[in-house]
């Protein structure tokens, strides 16, 4: 067929220049020295004018962190990483932290322009409606740079800013909650991470409110070499609410970097928050060269009764993805959910998926996984639900659906399930199917390329999560999944 | 309008098409009967362009153009529509989201704008109520747990709306009950033109007293063997196909 020759042209031109984030921004940084050790960590703490007492805690992790072992229990494969080879703190030079916009390095916004980041307030007035506002803490590398909306947030109580100016306004409130979710000594990267981690953010909702934005951070990898160490606490209060939305995007990299980030969530009585999630990092050429080691521990805190923690994200990037967004179940009547679609391409390697620990009673959880295989990459859904002893009349549904585009690729379906009560009740349900050439066909001849044949059937199978997504993110997020895919067929 | 010259086709070192001639006329409707196995069916997919037919020799040539060399949505932009005679079903796309991305791509290819929402839910509704095809039905996901007969009419539906100028009907009329079948037929009458032509394959004559054909072919191992006019598919109903299953052993 004619075809052929069209098709291999236009796969060659997708596979490394196809990452139209890829570039990079000219700004004079300030890192520690490679490698890790007590001295980089002191030399973080004193960067961040941090109390004694954080400081005691990052090296009592580091000391943890070394008499623990990298994990392998994820269906992914990948070089021995040297963690001295790494820097664990890059900053823009231009400290401290700028009062206004005006202050900010020109070249950083012009970086957050090409990524369409709404960050000027006007840009945000101009195009939304009021009560549709979005707030960016926009975390660049490891400083944050600019916050917008700071004032109005304050005026509802909301405290919403970089975690390290946190520690020093709210050291209370931090100490109280920071670790209470994922413990110092979780896992090796999350142990990691609370020895070194440079930023993110802290969000705390009084009780009874109910955020009056969504809240919004964008992060970036950009320095060379430099891992990405993110911290995020969230903490919604008695009867609040908060929806919060994490968009990434990296520049492209020949080396790998390692992103080890934590985020913990505790909602109280009768507290909800909706934690949205696009991530779109580099995922690595077509040799699977480059690319970024996503090992992130995400986990969620329903600590108090009739409280909802949702997790949904869209994950498109990363060369490796290690990631399980979970849910403690502890309070009675408290719910979790995790919706998420998983989409690898080209050599990417996913192993993803979520853990509901049903511990209250009456505790409920849904689990709406979507993963979508193409090229020779590999896509695993993990997942764990368990119910203790305590934990009568717990139900969980869970859902799991693989899409295999091509022959080449796999997909995984590792589902746990662990209950010590009778009376609870777990639903799985899980199929994995492939893009047919005949519907492949039928929509061709309706007049729809390859590419939008292959976006519309793709669209139509991660529907039910899509609609989980407040509107704007989950127009950005299916034009991301359509671009991933591009010459995934043919 | 279509011409066919010595079409060859094989499928898995299977000849199905053996040198096979058309020719069907701006306005005109050719019927294509035959017995099961003498090619009607990949006639169809090969004039639309589906993968797993090899052509070994011949040509397709519509309004001037060398159909293939084209890939099929090209194909289609360029006027053909192939009402399939079993619709695959496209499961989490509503039916009015398939419609409004079929639609636009072909206008995208043709270099027209794309449709304005408002337009496209007239021309929708418009083209709807003719083929009585309720509004919820346009939410479902397109073809999924669809009746037989509703499956046919989105098909006609979607051809009133994709506005072809060659438009192939195949086996349209299987699995529709007498009412579905007068539906389908009225939808397919109302888009007669003398700009639009069409290809009616058929095992029955039933089907032929409500889309009356102006030619009707009879096809037999990948040939057609015989043309005459509409009283030819009476002949055929009334004597069956034996006289050309022996055209077929010779």
């Amino acid at each position: 067929m004619p075809a052929v020759q069209e098709t291999i042209d236009q796969v060659r031109s997708i596979d490394v220049d196809q990452y139209k984030y890829g570039f990079e921004t000219e700004v004079e940084m300030e890192k520690a020295p490679k490698g890790l050790s007590e001295d980089v960590i002191r030399f973080i703490s004193a960067k961040k004018g941090e109390p004694e007492w954080m400081l005691a805690w990052r090296l009592d992790a580091y000391k943890r962190w070394l008499t623990m072992t990298e994990p392998n229990w994820a269906r992914v494969s990948y070089d021995k990483i040297d963690y001295n080879d790494i820097y664990y703190y890059a900053a823009p030079k231009n400290n401290p932290a700028p009062k206004s916009l005006d202050e900010v390095d020109p070249e950083i916004l012009k970086t957050y322009e090409k990524l369409g980041i709404p960050l000027r307030e006007q840009e945000i007035l101009a195009g939304v409606e009021p009560s549709r506002r979005v707030a960016v803490d926009a975390v660049f590398d490891s400083v944050s740079v600019a916050t917008t909306f700071k004032e109005e947030l304050a005026k509802a109580g909301v405290i919403f800013m970089p975690i390290s100016e946190a520690i020093r306004e709210y050291p209370d409130l931090v100490r109280q909650y920071l670790g209470s979710v994922v413990p110092v000594t979780d896992n090796f990267f999350a142990t990691l991470n609370t020895a070194v981690f440079t930023d993110g953010s802290f969000v705390y909702i009084p009780p009874g409110v109910r955020c009056p934005m969504e809240l919004s951070t964008y992060f970036r990898i950009n320095e060379k070499n430099t891992g990405q160490f993110e911290r995020t606490l969230i903490i919604a209060d008695k009867g609040s609410y908060v929806s919060y939305l994490e968009g990434c995007t990296a520049p492209k990299r020949d080396e790998n970097q390692l992103h080890a980030a934590v985020v913990e969530l505790i909602a109280l009585d009768d507290a909800e928050i909706k934690y949205s999630t696009v991530q779109n990092w580099y995922p690595g050429d077509a040799e699977g060269r480059g690319g970024i080691y996503n090992f992130v521990t995400k986990r969620g805190d329903c600590r108090g009764k009739n409280s909802v923690i949702t997790w949904t994200q869209v994950e498109t990037g990363s060369a490796i993805t290690w990631k399980y967004p979970s849910c403690i179940l502890r309070g009675d009547n408290s719910r979790g959910e995790f919706y998420s679609i998983a989409v690898s391409n080209g050599m990417q390697q996913v192993d993803s998926g979520t853990k509901m620990i049903h511990l209250g009673k009456n505790t409920t959880s849904r689990i709406i996984s979507k993963g979508i295989a193409a090229g020779k990459s590999e896509n695993t859904y993990r997942g764990l639900v368990s119910a203790h002893r305590k934990a009568t009349g717990a139900r969980n549904f869970t859902n799991c659906d693989s899409l295999l585009i091509g022959n080449q690729c796999g997909a995984h379906t590792v589902p746990y399930i662990e209950s010590k009560n009778a009376s609870a009740v777990f639903e799985h349900e899980a199929t994995t199917s492939k893009i047919s050439e005949d519907q492949m066909f039928y929509c061709q001849q309706r007049g729809l390329s390859e590419e939008e044949a292959t976006a519309l059937i793709v669209n139509g199978f991660v529907k039910d999560v899509l609609q989980q997504l407040p509107m704007e993110f989950a127009v950005e997020a299916q034009k991301l999944i359509s671009i991933s895919l591009e010459g995934s067929v043919g | 309008m279509l011409e066919i010259k010595n079409l060859v086709v094989q499928i898995e070192d299977k000849r199905i098409l053996n040198g096979l001639n058309l020719t069907v006329n701006k306005g005109e409707i050719a019927a294509i009967m035959g017995p099961n196995g003498s090619g009607k069916s990949t006639l169809s997919y090969v004039i639309a362009g589906k993968e797993d037919y090899e052509v070994l020799d011949g040509e397709i040539i519509l309004d001037g153009q060398n159909l293939l060399e084209m890939e099929p949505d090209q194909r289609a932009a360029a006027g053909v529509f192939l009402a399939f005679q079993y619709p695959l079903e496209i499961p989490g796309v509503a039916s009015m989201t398939f419609l409004k991305a079929a639609m636009n791509a072909q206008r995208k290819a043709r270099g027209q704008d794309e449709l304005t929402t408002p337009d496209f839910i007239k021309r929708v509704n418009a083209a709807a109520a003719k083929l009585e095809i309720p509004k919820d039905m346009l939410k479902r996901a397109l073809n999924v747990g669809f009746s037989g007969g509703e499956k046919k009419r989105m098909e006609i539906l979607q051809m009133a709306l994709l506005e072809p100028t060659f438009c192939i009907l195949d086996e349209t009329d299987s699995g529709l009950d007498i009412d579905a079948l007068r539906i389908v037929s009225e939808g397919v009458n109302a888009l007669r033109s003398p700009d639009r032509a069409f290809l009616v394959i058929t095992h029955y004559q039933r089907l032929l007293n409500h889309i009356v054909p102006d030619t009707v072919h009879v096809m037999s191992a990948g040939r057609i063997v015989k043309t005459g006019g509409k009283e030819l598919a009476l002949e055929l109903e009334a004597n069956g196909y034996a006289d050309y299953r022996e055209t077929e052993a010779a």
